[in-house]
């Protein structure tokens, strides 16, 4: 049987010499994930089962991001419950302040994730690495705890959806417009239980940070996974950096899809997404008068050195207007020294922007940027459910950096081009 | 395996609050969970099921959060499987995580009225109405899913492969 990009990897990672979707499989997983909102729950569950040693000590990776640096006593005592472990069962990725980042970006930019991998992690935005041609998917604290025993993790496989981008994105587009656009198509259930797998031309166009944060919110479709084949940028990002070899897995012709979407990227506009859910997306030039008060660049969607810089070429020389607080968090340690060598750090500060040590802090509404009740804001993450940034009356819009940026200056949500 | 039992019958888009309302997710025994299992939408459901019953729902059962106490409600509530016509994805996985058969039969659900008493065979996948007389067809649960659930849920079940029993 020919097979998809999704099922294929399944079925190498299954021992399987081909799967079909709707079948269970025990899979191998390359690297499994948790971080210190998750991870406490799992290592409960890992002693429970009178655990001792995990699978691999390198195949594990624990972060501390949501509430790192320590937001307060609870959460120090939650990343301690982690850190411990991680001494104990020697895991070598354990990441804390000053050496970490938001885990979406942190683990393949360290070369942990590689093409043809499969990961799992006990974080539903686990779905990011998809943009390397690795299947990855988010799971609960209990499948953690498994997979850091047994290595091992049980998925159904998923049908897939095909996606075939043609074109080339116009000026301000970036990757956060195209899976808007589509979220604002399909719905936020509209590739529920689905893997999205991505073809066609118009790839050739995204930039590996644009596919992250195109696969970045697969979930927000309600997906499984969403996955890129692996092509020249793929193979320029993973050489060099991949701490293991790496496998290119293509898709068979003539594999079976439940359903195929075709997106010409040269028809799109910016998109804004408004509150209270991914999907209510709105073409940047029918957004209409949106005041705002706060606006925060970064999240595991578009907190990367290539966002940074769009962000950055927007607010260069102006001035954030007076009623807007700008947040600006780089994802990793990395892109934040490159983000000052670059001298980007300097371009927001001046502007009057804060410029932040990396942390999920704001994404979740957790810490380091809240909203009071009434309070509006644009930020380039990934949700803007009811209360995800602070009162349960304030709203997020979602939208790519550069528009974020341009909104920052304006005072209301708008465009680079309408700015004096 | 056979499941026996009557229905209690329920909608579409079955949240997880629903199956245990936030305010008691402070404790994590299974007992004291399952006391409170369906209270919001159902009052009878926690004092009335009977060892075996099963819950039958419409489409997206389980959505909302991923707290894994709302399969462990169920099953310490004696209901011995979950029918629905979907599940939300990570209910799904908890579910079989945690020991609780759980079946997906869109055809079946519409004929099915409270009360009614069914009956199914898990490894042929055979879904039968036995007030009604009729019989459906589900997917057959997987022989590995099988130990997975009569092991009592994946940690058992890792904890005892591991072990080479
Ligand atoms: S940045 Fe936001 S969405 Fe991403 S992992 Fe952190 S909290 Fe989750």
């Amino acid at each position: 049987m020919r097979m998809t990009l999704t099922e294929k990897i399944l079925a190498r990672h299954a021992g399987k010499e081909r799967v079909e979707p709707g079948e269970l499989i025990l899979a191998k997983v390359d690297l499994a994930l948790g971080n210190d909102v998750t991870a406490p729950i799992a290592i409960r569950a890992f002693r429970s089962m009178g655990a001792r040693e995990v699978f691999h000590r390198e195949r594990i990776a624990l972060v501390a991001d949501h509430f790192a640096p320590n937001k307060d006593i609870k959460s120090a005592e939650q990343i301690r419950i982690m850190r411990e472990f991680a001494r104990e069962a020697g895991i070598a990725n354990y990441f804390e302040v000053g050496r970490m980042g938001i885990e979406h970006v942190l683990l393949p930019d360290e070369g942990l994730v590689v093409p043809g991998d499969l990961v799992i992690g006990a974080d539903s935005h686990t779905c990011t690495y998809g943009a390397l041609c690795a299947f990855s998917t988010g799971v609960g604290s209990t499948d953690l705890a498994a997979a850091m025993f047994s290595g091992e993790v049980w998925l159904k496989v998923p049908e897939s959806l095909r996606i075939v981008l043609t074109g080339k994105p116009g000026k301000w587009v970036e990757g956060k417009d195209v899976i808007l656009h589509i979220i604002g198509e399909i719905g936020v259930d509209g590739a529920l239980y689905r893997a999205m797998e991505y073809a066609g031309d118009g790839i050739s166009h995204l930039s590996m940070a644009w596919r992250f944060t195109i696969a970045n919110m697969a979930i927000e479709a309600g997906a499984k996974n969403g996955i890129f084949p692996f092509d020249a940028a793929t193979r320029d990002y993973a050489e060099g950096r991949g701490k293991r070899g790496y496998e290119v897995v293509t898709a068979d012709k003539g594999a079976r899809y439940a359903e195929e979407l075709s997106v010409n990227l040269s028809r799109l506009e910016p998109v804004v997404a408004f509150p209270h859910l991914p999907g209510n997306a709105r073409p940047l030039s029918r957004v209409g008068n949106v005041p705002i008060d706060q606006v925060v660049v970064g999240s595991c969607t578009n907190g990367r050195i290539e966002d940074l810089r769009s962000a950055a070429e927007v607010v260069r020389g102006r001035k954030v207007h007076d009623g807007v607080r700008m947040l600006i968090f780089p994802a990793t340690q990395e892109v934040y020294l490159q983000a000052m060598r670059e001298g980007l750090m300097e371009t927001f500060v001046t502007a009057g922007a804060a410029f932040s040590t990396p942390t999920c802090g704001p994404c979740l509404g957790g810490h380091m940027g809240i909203l009071a009740a009434g309070e509006r804001a644009v930020a380039t993450t990934n949700r803007n459910f009811v209360g995800r940034m602070g009162h349960p009356e304030s709203e997020v819009y979602l939208a790519n950096p550069a528009v974020a940026a341009a909104s920052a200056v304006l005072g209301r949500i708008g465009g680079p081009d309408e700015l004096p | 395996m056979e499941l026996r039992g009557k229905a209690w019958k329920y909608g579409d888009d079955v949240d997880t609050d629903v199956i245990i309302p936030a305010r008691y997710l402070n404790t994590s025994d299974p007992g004291e969970l399952a006391s409170h299992c369906m209270e919001d939408i159902d009052r009878a459901f926690a004092s009335k099921v009977s060892r075996g019953d099963f819950i039958v729902a419409g489409k997206n059962f389980g959505c909302g959060s991923s707290r894994e106490h709302a399969p462990i409600a169920i099953k310490a509530s004696g209901a011995s499987a979950v029918i629905a016509r979907s599940f939300a994805r990570i209910f799904y996985r908890n579910s079989f995580n945690m020991g609780l058969p759980i079946f997906e039969a869109p055809g079946a659900v519409d004929e099915i009225d409270p009360g009614d008493l069914l009956a199914v065979d898990m490894e042929r996948g055979v879904l039968r109405n036995e007030t009604k007389g009729k019989e459906y067809r589900v997917a057959p649960v997987p022989p590995f899913m099988q130990e997975l659930l009569s092991a009592g849920g994946l940690l058992h079940y890792i904890a005892k492969r591991k072990k080479g029993v």
